[in-house]
């Protein structure tokens, strides 16, 4: 437990690990709490899968998967948010070397990639409304809606983020402070393709062949 | 990511990790990338005629594709945080199964047995 310097007196919140450290968790209190923030975020999850998974097949006389969901689109939209991930994942390292420029590109690259992702939802989502099946339809859509809702919902607030570090970036350039938004920014950004995985899984695709 | 000793010792932070953190990052892109592709080709095309069998390789698809992410994307080891993050993990993959699973399995069932009395009014559920 030597390497835990908030334990330390004195050491109140050093953020000097993230300098050398590479893009994770880079000690101290702040990322452990959010890593725990994302863990609570996860139970929230766990409850609407178990909601949908038990309603999953109460159409209530309405649509059903298969006449409903647009694989093609579907696809799309999961290639948007693992590719968003991806060049997440390219920022960091530029971010570590202090290279302002190009952390910011692949940050803004995250964005656009990530707001194509919430277009093509609301796309989905008005699509779905405007031929009846809306949420109020059946508790199928009922939990569909709000699970992949929330999901989108999620998304959209790191958006809010990215560009608020987009903006601060420019601002303060890449101090500790900094660093250590983005890697709770990285680290929320991962976690919700993770959340994606499963709703594309065993939402869309097992509704679609069940 | 075994070869990333940053944790143990903030002093000892050498280059050596960071190839070994990239190669890591790297090899969970394409795997990503490919536990992506598979599930979406196997029911898009209908590669197998029995829909079951299909289920059951798209769920445990996704399970790894979900450790694949914890581990190369997250950097979920057994240093990180000393190991706090690893437990509240685990703690957290135990509650999401048990909150999943018991659900769809008691409510399956609650549904199942329901629907064996025409007497009553029909099923809540559906």
């Amino acid at each position: 437990m030597t390497h835990r310097t908030t334990d330390a007196p004195g050491a109140a919140i050093t953020w000097h690990h993230l300098d050398a450290d590479d893009h994770d968790h880079g000690g101290g209190a702040t990322v452990l709490g959010f890593w725990i923030y994302l863990m609570s975020d996860a139970l929230i999850f766990a409850s609407l899968f178990a909601m949908f998974g038990v309603v999953s097949t109460s159409y209530a006389g309405g649509p059903v998967p298969r006449q409903i969901f647009d694989l093609p689109l579907v696809a799309l939209n999961t290639a948007l948010l693992l590719a968003s991930s991806i060049t997440f994942g390219q920022a960091m390292p530029h971010m570590e070397a202090g290279r302002i420029g190009p952390t910011r590109l692949w940050l803004a690259v995250t964005g656009v990639l990530g707001a194509a992702f919430v277009g093509v939802e609301l796309y989905e989502f008005s699509h779905l409304i405007a031929e009846g099946a809306g949420p109020q339809r059946s508790a199928f859509l009922s939990a569909f809606f709000t699970l992949v809702g929330t999901h989108g919902a999620h998304v959209t607030v790191g958006l809010i983020w990215v560009v608020t570090m987009l903006v601060q970036i420019g601002q303060h350039g890449l101090t500790g402070e900094i660093r250590r938004r983005v890697v709770c920014l990285s680290m929320f950004w991962h976690f919700l393709d993770i959340i994606w995985i499963g709703v594309f899984n065993f939402v869309y695709l097992y509704g679609v062949i069940r | 990511m075994s070869t990333r000793p940053v944790h143990l010792a903030p002093e000892d932070h050498g280059t050596a990790h960071g190839h070994g953190s990239r190669r890591g990052y790297r090899i969970g892109v394409a795997l990503a990338i490919l536990l992506t592709v598979i599930p979406f080709w196997l029911v898009m095309s209908g590669a197998l005629p029995d829909m079951a069998v299909t289920a059951a390789i798209i769920f445990a698809l996704a399970l790894v594709q979900i450790v694949v992410h914890v581990v190369s994307f997250l950097h979920l080891d057994t240093q990180s945080e000393g190991g706090w993050t690893l437990l509240a993990f685990l703690f957290t993959a135990v509650i999401v199964v048990l909150t999943i699973g018991g659900s769809v399995w008691v409510m399956y069932h609650l549904n199942t047995n329901m629907m064996l009395m025409p007497d009553s009014a029909p099923s809540t559920m559906r």
